[in-house]
């Protein structure tokens, strides 16, 4: 059987960069028809930033656009103008979910208060995802990626270093923006289901603060529940855990467990000075002797050899891999969580797909992130009714 | 109250983070879940966190167990015995979903592996966590949050631009149990359609790799690596933490264009170096990015990061104090938002603990009781769900299947 879990969902996206897209790409990838919704020339914020091949910036070639807008419908539409207005609310009737991220306050301006569109659809789920939330005092601030990270608390938690003197760090990449996507869509998809057991839709706030605060919630209420703050510490400080460099990088072994523990005694070769380690209190009171054995033992061995070593006696064992690494990975690789998309601008493209197989209804990479205004024929005449004498009109008045 | 998966029944095996907060996830919504450990067998985070650097005595004073394992049920119930096995499958023929995260084969060599449980319950929905997945040459390997965070590729672009890859923690583990969740309920909604259950298969790590497809992007256009860069953006400066007033305070500020750079001008009272040509647009900004941190850290340093907000944020710059979690959970925002909830655990006493990240309008999410007890709804589970007489789960407890 190949079909698809979401099958038959319609999602209108009206957001942009990165959060909003990721939310409605996990549900395209997943079976969702996604319209995306794109400003008339400009397009999607992502299609400004890169990657581009050769770093040359090009519309329809960032591979941060490509990766977060599979599988969805492109249109281009200006909401902000009256027959752009019409346009929206008929594809707010078409639609069961609506992704959106505008400003506290902006959607009511358009006319687009989930109030009044719940009167047209009253199925409707709207998703609306800020960077503060639709309440609270800091409802109408600004906040970019970087801000909502440190604001969340995750900037102090993340474990960089005992050096105060340093600044608090984000994650790398879009990390923590893609995990509100992933965050907002888990909302989304329990709305659905009530949806679909009572007929009704809603209404879901999601704060991008609130939701990168969950990340870290055992962390965050420390403070309160043992009376200890914890800044930036990093993992090694508390279990003795640490990156240990190698001959060709760096290499992790987690040791939580006496089975672990002893797994890793034996692919040292169960030497002599480590007896007294296999005493918990001992241990713990001496982890940082205890570390620097592990240290010296695995500083003259290759990454490879140590995971494979480790891993075969029930060590639990990372190594640290850079992009390169985890594509050139036999684990992935069998696994095939990187397909191979052929996008009509940018070539043949190596991209991720989903963490997740479902037996019944796989995860498929079927068409690549779509050109900008690419369906709007199909989505405007052939949906809508519009025909293509409209479509000329539309696009001279920058409606579309 | 409305709760958006009320009815539904999850059998949870799971244990640490990453299977356990999947289900807590769901529990948000309104779905029971069953957490199902034995005294022999019991859920690790128990004992020790990673996260907090401790361990605990006892089975119940842990208090990241009380906040991962919250909402949800609690029996005690040998699964390594035959008659604990046959009583996991009774629970799931009353359950829809299973949540399980052993060592990939587990579950199969106690007879509770998916194909065992689909044909008691045939519509089952059968979530299976494992560090790298459970098909592929690597299936029976092992890890936790940090190792995930290794593998995946996120803590190569994580850190300091001159120092060493950061990994991270216990975020690694809520973020595999998010795609977990995720992934359960887009099962849950094509069965409420079809009718028809499945497996699902996670990889911790792949679900971290997944936050970062821009990054692998990079490396298939470009053979390129990406490294760390701190705070900083390809393309925004200033777009970093600056030291402010105070013990380790500091602000974020990030600035997109250039009505926003003459916006943080004018806010922070038009200073003669930011009349320097070399600052005077985003290009050259980004090209003279240490000199303009240095600049703006002269600026911050004199004030504290909630008046640094203010005044920023006044004139539409984005800017957001690096919050410490003492001053998160002080903050008017979060209070007014109502982020933590006090919640009383028979052992530990009162907790905070944080609420459920979404406002949903007509279902919202809830958390209503820290961890259970380790067989504390035995006589519920055993008696009122399955039907079982008081003398029978006394004779199974008797024989330490019930245990």
């Amino acid at each position: 059987m190949a079909g698809k879990a979401l099958e038959g969902v319609r999602v209108l996206e009206y957001a942009s960069f990165v959060s909003g897209p990721y939310c409605s790409k996990l549900l395209a990838d997943l079976g969702a028809e996604v319209i995306k919704i794109e400003k008339p020339e400009a397009g999607d914020e992502a299609r400004k930033r890169g990657p581009f091949p050769g770093d040359i910036p090009h519309p329809e070639k960032s591979g941060l656009f490509l990766y977060l807008n599979t599988n969805k419908l492109g249109i281009t539409l200006n909401p902000e103008i009256s027959t752009g207005k019409k346009i929206f609310l008929e594809l707010v009737k078409w639609a069961d979910i609506l992704i959106e991220d505008k400003p506290p306050g902006g959607m009511e301006e358009l006319g687009f208060a989930y109030e009044s569109l719940k009167e047209i659809n009253p199925r409707l789920i709207t998703t609306s995802i800020t960077p503060f939330g639709e309440f609270g005092p800091y409802r109408d601030y600004k906040g970019y990626h970087l801000n909502v990270v440190h604001a969340s608390g995750s900037g102090y938690l993340l474990p960089t270093s005992t050096n105060l003197e340093r600044e608090p760090l984000k994650a790398g990449g879009h990390f923590d923006d893609c995990s509100c996507g992933l965050s907002a869509a888990i909302a989304t998809l329990g709305a659905l289901y009530w949806r679909g057991a009572t007929g009704s839709g809603q209404h879901i706030d999601c704060s991008k603060q609130d939701m990168i605060m969950d990340l870290d919630k055992v962390m965050l209420t420390i403070y309160p529940n043992m009376g200890a703050v914890s800044s930036r510490v990093p993992i090694s400080s508390v279990m003795g855990m640490s990156n240990l460099p190698c001959t060709d990088g760096y290499i992790m072994f987690a040791y939580m467990m006496k089975s672990h523990l002893m797994g890793l005694f034996d692919a040292m070769g169960n030497p002599e000075y480590l007896e007294k380690f296999r005493d918990d209190d001992y241990r713990d009171e001496h982890i940082q002797e205890f570390q620097q054995y592990v240290a010296e033992w695995a500083k003259d061995g290759t990454r490879e050899e140590l995971y494979n070593e480790a891993q075969k006696r029930g060590v639990p064992t990372g190594i640290v891999r850079s992009t390169e690494e985890v594509l050139n990975w036999e684990q992935p690789k069998a696994r095939e969580f990187f397909v191979e998309v052929n996008h009509p601008e940018a070539g043949r493209l190596e991209c991720p797909t989903a963490a997740y197989r479902l037996s019944e209804t796989p995860v498929a990479i079927e068409h690549p992130a779509p050109l900008l205004g690419e369906h709007n024929e199909e989505v405007y005449c052939e949906r809508l009714g519009y025909t293509r004498q409209d479509l000329v009109k539309m696009k001279a008045a920058g409606v579309i | 109250m409305n709760s958006a998966l009320e009815g539904i029944r999850i059998a949870d095996f799971s244990q640490f983070w990453a299977g356990p907060y999947a289900v807590t996830l769901l529990t948000y919504m309104g779905a029971e879940a069953i957490k199902i450990e034995s005294t022999k067998r019991h859920d690790g985070t128990r004992d020790i966190s990673m996260t907090t650097g401790r361990r605990y005595a006892g089975l119940e004073s842990s208090l990241p167990f009380a906040e991962i394992c919250a909402n949800r049920l609690n029996v005690a119930l040998d699964i390594t015995k035959p008659k604990g096995a046959e009583l996991a499958k009774r629970i799931v023929q009353v359950s829809d979903i299973v949540v399980q995260n052993f060592t990939p084969g587990t579950m199969d060599r106690l007879g509770l592996g998916y194909e065992d449980l689909k044909e008691i319950k045939p519509d089952i929905i059968y979530l299976s966590s494992s560090a790298v997945g459970t098909t592929g040459p690597e299936r029976n390997y092992r890890g936790f949050a940090p190792l995930f965070c290794n593998q995946s590729g996120a803590s190569h672009i994580t850190g300091y631009a001159d120092g060493e890859p950061v990994t991270m923690g216990g975020k690694i583990d809520i973020l595999s149990a998010m795609t977990s969740a995720f992934a359960i309920l887009a099962a849950l909604n094509h069965r409420q359609k079809t009718g028809e259950g499945q497996h699902i298969d996670v990889s911790s790590t792949e679900s971290i790799s997944a936050l970062i497809g821009d990054v692998f992007m990079d490396y298939t256009m470009n053979a390129r690596s990406q490294t760390r860069k701190g705070n900083r953006d390809n393309i925004m400066a200033p777009h970093n933490c600056y030291r402010c007033k105070g013990e380790d305070k500091w602000i974020s500020i990030a600035i997109s264009n250039d009505d926003e750079w003459r916006a943080f001008v004018d806010a922070i009272g038009n200073p003669e170096w930011a009349k320097d040509g070399r600052l005077s647009d985003a290009y050259s900004r980004k090209a003279n990015e240490e000199e303009l941190d240095r600049l703006i850290s002269g600026w911050t340093i004199n004030h504290t990061h909630y008046e640094a907000m203010e005044i920023l944020q006044k004139a539409g710059v984005a800017a957001m104090p690096s919050f410490s979690s003492v001053e998160l959970l002080s903050d008017p925002h979060f209070k007014a938002r109502e982020r933590a909830v006090e919640l009383e655990h028979p052992v530990i006493g009162k907790i905070t603990m944080l609420t459920p990240p979404w406002k949903l309008s007509e279902t919202p999410a809830r958390v209503s009781s820290p961890a259970s007890l380790l067989g504390q709804h035995n006589s519920y589970v055993f008696g009122e769900l399955l039907g079982m007489s008081q003398e029978e789960i006394k004779a199974l407890a008797e024989e330490q299947v019930i245990y």
